[in-house]
C-alpha cells in the first residue's frame, strides 16, 4: 500500500515537474517549491549528522581534542551577521575559507591539469593521431594567450585552437545529450512501467 | 631493541597438528613508515614463501599480524599469494609496532617471519612532488615579477575578451527595458577557485547596474557563497555611491541540492523576466536546464565556466561565452588591477614555458630519452 502511494506521489510530481515545459503553472510552482524546501530541509540534516557531529562535536567532546575549538569559533562567526554592529566578523572565516580554497586547489590544478598533461602528451611514437593531439594541445594553449594581441602566427595558431575547441565541444555535446535521453528514457519507464503498469 | 614473543602468543588459529606440512615462511619481512603521507600507517613486505610461485605451490595467502612490544600479536589483514607488501594504515603516530607475516595454505600457517620495531609518522615534504614544487616556483616568479612590474605602472596590454566586451551593453539592456539583471554564480562553494573569480565578476556587474539602478537578483546554492555575494555586492554599491539602492534580500540562498536549486531558478527566471542573465563559476549538470530556460525566456546570456563538460551547452544556449581560462583572466581584464594584470602576464609565461618544455619533451621521448617522463609522473 505504502509502495503504491509512494509511486503515484512520485509520479504525480514528476508529470508537475514536466508540465514546465508547456508553461510555468501553479502545478509545476507547487513541485519546485517543494522540492526546493525539502532538499534545503534535507541538506540541514544532512549537515548536522556529517559535519557537525563527527567533525566537531565528536572530536571536541569526546576526543578532547581542543584544537577544534578554532575552526569552531571560526564558523559561529558566521552567526555575527545577524548582528549589525559585529557583521564584519563573519568576513573572518569567509577570508580562511577563500584563503584556503585557492591555496589548496593550485598544487592540484598544477598536478592535474599542467604535469598530467606534459606527460599525456609527450608521445614516444609518432603517428597520425598522435600528431594531431600535439598541434591540438600547443594551438589550443596558444589560444588562451591573453597579453599579447592575436595577430600573425599567433592568429593562425589560436585559430587553429578554437577549431579544437569547438570540435571537443560537438563531441562532449553529443555524448552528454545521450546521457541526458537515457535519464528520460528512465523516467519514461518509471511512468508507463511503475506507474501506469502499460508496459513490462 | 625490543623484541616479542611470537610463535606463542599469536591469536590465531595455528592447525599445525594437521598432518600436512606447513609452508615455507616467507623472508626478509621488512616494516616501515609509509613515506610522503600524513601519517597513521606503515608499509609491511617481504619477499614470497619459496611454496609461493615454486615449491609445493602451496601458499593461499599471507597473513599479516601486529604487536607492540612484549604484547600480543592480532591480525591485522592479508595478502594474497604472489604479493609482497601490506599497508597498514590505521597505527598511532609514535607508537611502536612489531609485525609478522605468515604464510597460509588453507590448512595450516608457515611459522612466523618477524620485521623489526617500526614507528610511523607525517611528513611535512612530499618528494615525489618535487616536480609540482618546480612548477609552483617558476609560476609564482613569472607572477610576482610582472605584478611588480604593474605595480610600477608598466602597461599590460590584455587582448579583447568577446563576453567581456559585452558585459556593460547586457547591463544597459536590462536598464532600458526596466527588468531585472540575474547572476548565477555556480552551484560549487568558496573554496572553488572558478566560484572565486565569479564573485570578481559580479563585483563588476553590480557597480554597473548600481548606476544604472538596475535590480540585480543574485541566486546562490551556497550559504556561504551568499554571503560572499551579499559581500561583494554591498562593497560595489558603496563604490557607485548608491548604498540606499543595495538590498540583501536580493541576494538569496535557495537549497545546496543541485537541482532543487536549478528548479528555483528556472522558477525565478519565468517570474522575475530579467532581461540579461550571467552565468559565473562553476556548473554541473543543471547549466543546460538553466541555459534552456534563459533563453526561453528572452534574456540576453552571457556565461563563463572552466569546466569542459558543461562548456557546449553554455556555447549552445548563451550569447556569449567565456572559455575556461577566460574566465579567471575575466577579473583581470574588468580591474585592471596591477595585482591581477601581473598575475594574467605571469600565466601567460608560464604557458609559454609550458609549450617549450612540452616540444623539447616530446623530441627527447622521441630519441628515447624517457626520464622526463618518469620525473613527470612521480606524485
Amino acid at each position: 500500500m505504502s509502495e503504491t502511494v509512494g509511486i503515484w506521489i512520485a509520479a504525480l510530481l514528476t508529470l508537475g515537474i514536466f508540465s514546465f515545459l508547456y508553461k510555468d503553472n501553479p502545478l509545476y510552482k507547487f513541485c519546485e517549491h517543494l522540492f526546493v524546501g525539502i532538499s534545503l530541509g534535507y541538506y540541514i540534516a544532512y549537515y548536522y549528522h556529517n559535519g557537525v557531529i563527527p567533525k566537531l562535536y565528536f572530536p571536541l567532546v569526546r576526543q578532547h581534542n581542543y584544537f577544534y575549538i578554532i575552526p569552531a569559533f571560526l564558523g559561529f562567526l558566521y552567526f555575527s551577521r545577524f548582528v549589525r554592529k559585529y557583521a564584519y566578523l563573519s568576513r573572518w572565516p569567509m577570508a580562511f575559507v577563500l584563503g584556503a580554497g585557492s591555496g589548496l586547489s593550485v598544487p592540484a590544478i598544477i598536478q592535474a591539469r599542467i604535469i598530467r598533461q606534459m606527460q599525456g602528451t609527450m608521445i614516444d611514437t609518432i603517428t597520425f593521431s598522435s600528431i594531431v593531439m600535439v598541434v591540438g594541445v600547443l594551438a589550443t594553449l596558444s589560444y588562451f594567450f591573453f597579453s599579447r594581441e592575436h595577430k600573425g602566427f599567433l592568429k593562425i595558431a589560436s585559430g587553429m585552437g578554437i577549431v579544437y575547441i569547438m570540435v571537443g565541444f560537438g563531441a562532449t555535446f553529443g555524448y552528454t545529450v545521450m546521457a541526458r535521453v537515457s535519464l528520460l528514457i528512465g523516467r519514461a519507464q518509471f511512468l508507463l512501467k511503475d506507474w501506469l503498469g502499460i508496459i513490462d | 631493541m625490543a623484541t616479542a614473543v611470537v610463535s606463542s602468543t599469536l591469536s590465531v588459529p595455528n592447525r599445525d597438528s594437521v598432518a600436512s606440512e606447513p609452508p615455507v615462511p616467507p623472508r626478509e619481512v621488512v616494516a616501515r613508515d609509509k613515506p610522503n603521507d600524513s601519517g597513521g600507517s606503515i608499509l609491511v613486505s617481504w619477499e614470497r614463501s619459496a611454496d609461493d610461485g615454486g615449491g609445493r605451490e602451496s601458499v593461499t595467502e599471507y597473513r599479516i599480524f601486529r604487536s607492540t612490544p612484549g604484547g600480543t600479536f592480532e591480525s591485522i589483514g592479508s595478502a594474497r599469494k604472489g604479493v609482497e607488501e601490506f599497508a597498514d594504515v590505521q597505527t598511532i603516530d609514535g607508537t611502536e609496532y612489531l609485525y609478522v607475516v605468515r604464510a597460509f595454505d588453507g590448512v595450516s600457517l608457515s611459522p612466523p617471519s618477524t620485521s623489526e620495531v617500526v614507528v610511523s609518522s607525517a611528513q611535512w615534504f612530499h618528494t615525489g612532488r618535487t616536480n609540482i614544487l618546480v612548477g609552483g616556483v617558476v609560476l609564482s616568479f613569472f607572477v610576482l615579477w610582472f605584478i611588480r612590474k604593474a605595480k610600477r605602472g608598466e602597461e599590460l596590454y590584455i587582448r579583447p575578451i568577446a563576453g567581456l566586451e559585452a558585459v556593460d551593453e547586457a547591463v544597459g539592456r536590462a536598464t532600458e527595458m526596466g527588468r531585472p539583471i540575474m547572476y548565477i554564480p555556480g552551484i560549487m562553494d568558496m573554496d572553488n577557485i572558478q566560484t572565486i573569480a565569479s564573485m570578481v565578476i559580479l563585483g563588476r556587474v553590480a557597480r554597473k547596474a548600481a548606476e544604472y539602478e538596475t535590480p540585480l537578483l543574485v541566486p546562490t546554492s551556497r550559504s556561504i557563497v551568499m554571503s560572499a555575494a551579499q559581500e561583494t555586492v554591498k562593497e560595489a554599491y558603496l563604490d557607485a555611491g548608491r548604498p540606499d539602492a543595495y538590498d540583501s534580500d536580493k541576494i538569496m540562498y535557495l537549497t545546496d541540492d543541485q537541482f532543487g536549486y536549478a528548479a528555483g531558478v528556472d522558477g525565478l527566471m519565468l517570474r522575475e523576466k530579467p532581461a540579461t542573465i550571467f552565468y559565473m563559476g562553476c556548473f554541473y549538470a543543471e547549466s543546460l536546464i538553466l541555459a534552456e530556460t534563459g533563453h526561453s525566456t528572452g534574456a540576453i546570456q552571457i556565461a563563463g565556466t572552466a569546466m569542459p563538460s558543461q562548456l557546449p551547452f553554455f556555447v549552445t544556449a548563451c550569447d556569449y561565452t567565456l572559455i575556461g581560462e577566460e574566465l579567471f583572466a575575466a577579473s583581470a581584464y574588468l580591474s585592471k588591477e596591477p595585482l591581477l594584470l601581473g598575475s594574467l602576464k605571469g600565466q601567460d609565461w608560464g604557458k609559454a614555458i609550458f609549450i617549450a618544455l612540452l616540444v623539447g619533451g616530446i623530441v627527447l621521448v622521441s630519441l628515447g630519452f624517457t626520464r622526463i617522463i618518469e620525473w613527470l609522473a612521480t606524485g
